[in-house]
């Protein structure tokens, strides 16, 4: 049966390979793989523990951040130096900025030239776009002129004969199924979008110093004391929140709503579903080990889609296999003396094929990210979580079954945009209260113990994000990074079960292998980063949270 | 030199703020140490008949580089994209996936074949030939040996494209290089991890506005970003002078704002114009928000500034 290759996947972090066997009209089969290595586990062997923040952040600088975060927690962890108040709220403000700016962007930069068609844009009508537009939401700059001048725009682009990065995409292809004058709403709203995530990066900087890339997350608490005392920055980030909470409100819920409408049968046949959802949980409302610290957003394990009986999760359950992956079965226990050794990446569809290793929790492969982290959330019974979801379907009219499918997947970070915006008001709230109270302290004391490890789990944009550190003697002896991307595009496993791409894309209509938009549509709905994903682990024990001394 | 009022009105005709344009290229021209009557002309780069092409590869990388790249605003992303550049092959933006992605990359590099810029974010692996990095089939070391042989220049954006990066730390497991190292070209360099976009955009005006690339020092950094250091210039400079030091992050020295070397701050052997233009259009910078400087516009920076909070 014939092949199709998808390489690059662009509009993503990192550089991804697809495959797929297409019968009859859909994707019989599908292999996701990673196709870049470069040991970021290895170099951290051997260094001062208190670097691993910055050298993991730079794991991806799309879902900046994220490993930051992850990290000190895994370093408060293992030094037993948990962030007082001030520091875990400075820290819950840059990390929720992160998911404003990180949902949002991918829905408008990098996954909405999946559903949009920007030369069908070219034929709208202003007038009626206009009226489209003041039905779905209130917001500025949405007059009939104001959707002429992006069209104006847009011809003399396409006038010039250099279509930049709009060069060969899959216009006119069958299943982009909005009409001309949404196609419109959606340009403009993709060109307001990239203007506005300046400010949701703003919002980082802050209090991190800059984004991409912050540098305030210390042991045991932030840096940043001076901006988190400074009234006029606590001031200036709510006012960009109310900007990007304008813009949830009345442009990304209503599109992705709209997108949505056009598409209920992606709902109904759940085009792109998975199995099994994991979430770690997040935003800590107290300091502590993970599993004590109250989390705003409840995480936890749902398998075969049974939101009626959520678990807790058990982190213990974690493994990773490299059976399909480009690293060497049974090489030696310890990474840390240089013996974890990649092998010649040869890609073998019964072999090995990919640079990411295939992490299971009980055995089974699990989706991870928005829909995941929204599913948990519901299934606790989080009530903003709950309220939104159960809007979401009844405005579409679609079962809650709908959720578990591309288009689930959309929503769920549409959903988790607002709840999380919301509650970044509050936490701003919190630290207002803080500092009125005369609190000024960001850091707790600690010292090095001889010998510790340190596990830090959280939820990032992208899914659930883990780290396992091992100092000794203030060097790290192992350092592990069990990333959403790992879990979400991670190949088969020995059973031969496939990860939770390659699931989703089983089974999805394509009406032109040679124009694969249907496929890129559900592996962006992922939103993929490669960069993070690629790693090593102990291939031996397969256990991503078990060390032992050298 | 075309009219300056002719100039604006092509800017206006493309959709693009005329106040917000001038401002730009003040900021562009200040940038790089022009005079003021040289803004036209600056202006007037930027908005060539034909947008000059650009060709943007991604390598060993984790695209914080180009993330960096969006947070413009003097100009606008979109107005780089739109408006000023031809930007035809960028991964993270682009519209097409795989043959049809290919086919971009593959047409603008013969149809502007010694006329496009290449922008390189990534470090090259070179163990067993480049196999531990690949893109569409295609080896990175191969396909940045072609691009960068049809370019009218290289510009390096990040330390890893620079100087290798984080993958190339010790003990460099895919023997990643600089774009440089790897195919023998010389580079413009625009370090930093990743650097700020206003470094990067002023170093393509100049190019596109004198036609060479700008004065480098010997790391081929553009001499108007990277001539002095971060401590030169730091406005904690007073509190180093007057021996004031922060001892412990969060303590009273840090609440006062004072001097981070004893926390480790590598600003003093740090060459980059941070101090001056902060990141995020002035929000912030990391010294700002009280944390050292970990040197990440010099090369081999994670080996040779490392550990990052021990003291020079």
């Amino acid at each position: 049966m014939a092949k199709y290759t998808i390489d690059p996947i662009t509009r993503i972090e990192g550089h991804l390979r697809i495959d797929v066997e297409i019968e009859g009209g859909k994707v019989k089969d599908a292999w996701s793989s990673a196709q870049l290595f470069r040991g970021l586990e290895i170099i951290l062997q051997g260094r001062d523990p208190r670097d691993a923040p910055y050298i993991t952040q730079r794991a991806c600088g799309v879902c900046t951040e994220v490993h930051a975060l992850a990290s000190i927690r895994a370093l408060d962890d293992a030094v037993g130096a948990y962030a007082p108040d001030l520091g875990r709220l400075a820290r819950n403000l840059v990390h929720g900025a992160q998911y404003l700016h990180d949902h949002i962007t991918h829905f408008y930069a990098l996954s909405a030239l999946d559903w949009v068609d920007v030369v069908s844009a070219l034929s709208a009508d202003p007038k009626k776009t206009a009226s489209l537009a003041n039905g779905l939401g209130d917001y500025p700059n949405s007059g009939a002129s104001d959707f002429k001048a992006v069209q104006d725009r847009l011809k003399t682009f396409v006038s010039s004969g250099q279509l930049g990065p709009f060069a060969n995409g899959y216009w006119g292809h069958p299943d982009y199924r909005l009409p001309p004058e949404a196609n419109l709403l959606a340009v403009s709203h993709y060109l307001m979008w990239l203007r506005l995530q300046v400010k949701a990066s703003r919002m980082m900087a802050l209090f991190g110093g800059k984004n991409p890339h912050i540098q305030t997350y210390v042991t045991g608490g932030v840096s940043c004391v001076r901006d988190m005392l400074n009234v006029d920055r606590l001031a200036e980030y709510l006012y960009y929140l109310k900007e990007i909470t304008a813009f949830i409100d009345n442009v990304y819920i209503p599109d992705v709503l709209a997108v949505a409408s056009f598409y209920k049968d992606w709902g109904a046949k759940q085009i792109g579903g998975c199995t099994n959802f994991l979430a770690y949980g997040n935003f800590p409302q107290k300091a502590g080990k993970y599993g004590t610290e109250d989390m705003w957003l409840p995480g936890g394990v749902i398998m075969n889609r049974d939101i009626g009986k959520p678990m807790a999760v058990d982190p213990s359950k974690i493994t990773e296999e490299v059976t399909r992956s480009w690293y060497k079965d049974g090489a030696p226990l310890h990474p840390a003396k240089g013996v974890t050794e990649p092998v010649k990446p040869d890609y073998n569809y019964d072999g090995k094929y990919s640079f990411f290793k295939a992490p299971r929790y009980q055995g089974k492969a699990m989706e991870v990210g928005p829909l995941a982290q929204v599913l948990a959330a519901y299934a606790a019974g989080h009530a903003p979580t709950k309220t939104l979801v159960n809007a979401v379907l009844k405005h579409l009219e679609v079962p809650a079954a709908a959720l578990f499918s591309t288009l689930g997947r959309t929503a769920a970070r549409c959903i988790e945009s607002k709840v999380v915006a919301d509650y970044l008001v509050e936490q701003v709230n919190q630290v207002i209260a803080k500092v009125k109270g005369g609190d000024t302290k960001t850091v707790t004391d600690w010292k090095w113990p001889a010998e510790a490890t340190g596990m830090g789990l959280i939820d990032v944009p992208r899914g659930a994000l883990g780290h396992w550190l091992h100092q000794k003697g203030k060097k790290i002896v192992n350092y592990q990074l069990v990333v959403p991307s790992t879990w979400n595009l991670g190949p088969r496993d020995a059973k031969g079960q496939v990860g939770p791409v390659e699931e989703a894309l089983i089974g999805t209509p394509v009406a032109d292998p040679k124009r694969p938009l249907e496929i890129i549509r559900t592996v962006h709905s992922f939103d993929p980063c490669i960069a993070c994903g690629v790693h090593v682990i102990d291939p031996e024990t397969n256990q991503v949270h078990k060390f032992k001394v050298l | 030199m075309e009219n300056k009022e002719e100039v604006l009105a092509r800017v206006e005709a493309k959709g693009v703020n005329r106040r917000e344009f001038i401002k730009y290229a003040t900021l562009v021209t200040s940038v790089l140490g022009l005079a003021p009557s040289m803004i036209p002309k600056v202006a007037e780069a930027m908005t060539a008949k034909q947008r000059p092409t650009v060709i943007w590869l991604h390598f060993a990388e984790c695209t914080g580089c180009s993330e960096a790249l969006l947070r413009t605003t003097y100009p606008w992303i979109d107005e780089v994209i739109l408006d000023i550049l031809n930007v035809a092959y960028h991964e993270t933006i682009m519209a097409p996936s795989g043959k049809a992605a290919e086919k971009s990359l593959h047409d603008a590099m013969a149809k502007y074949k010694g006329k496009y810029i290449l922008v390189c974010e990534g470090a090259i692996p070179t163990r067993d030939g480049g196999l531990y990095g690949r893109v569409g089939g295609r080896t990175m070391l191969s396909i940045a040996k072609e691009a960068t042989k049809g370019a009218l220049a290289t510009v390096c954006i990040g330390n890893c494209a620079s100087f290798g990066g984080v993958q190339a730390a010790d003990p460099n497991p895919s023997k990643a290089k600089s774009v440089s190292e790897a195919t023998g070209v010389k580079t413009v360099n625009i370090s930093g991890c990743p650097p700020n976009v206003v470094n990067f955009i002023a170093t393509v005006v100049h190019f596109l506005l004198l036609g060479k690339l700008p004065a480098l020092d010997d790391n081929g950094r553009p001499l108007f970003a990277y001539g002095s250091t971060i401590h030169d210039k730091c406005p904690r400079r007073a509190h180093y002078e007057a021996g004031e030091f922060v001892k412990k992050f969060g303590d009273a020295g840090a609440m006062k704002g004072w001097c981070l070397a004893e926390m480790g701050c590598k600003g003093p052997d740090t060459y980059n114009n941070c101090s001056l233009i902060k990141f995020n259009d002035g929000t912030n910078w990391p010294i700002g928000a009280g944390h050292p400087c970990i040197g990440c516009s010099e090369p081999s920076f994670w080996d040779e500034k490392s550990p990052f909070y021990e003291p020079i």
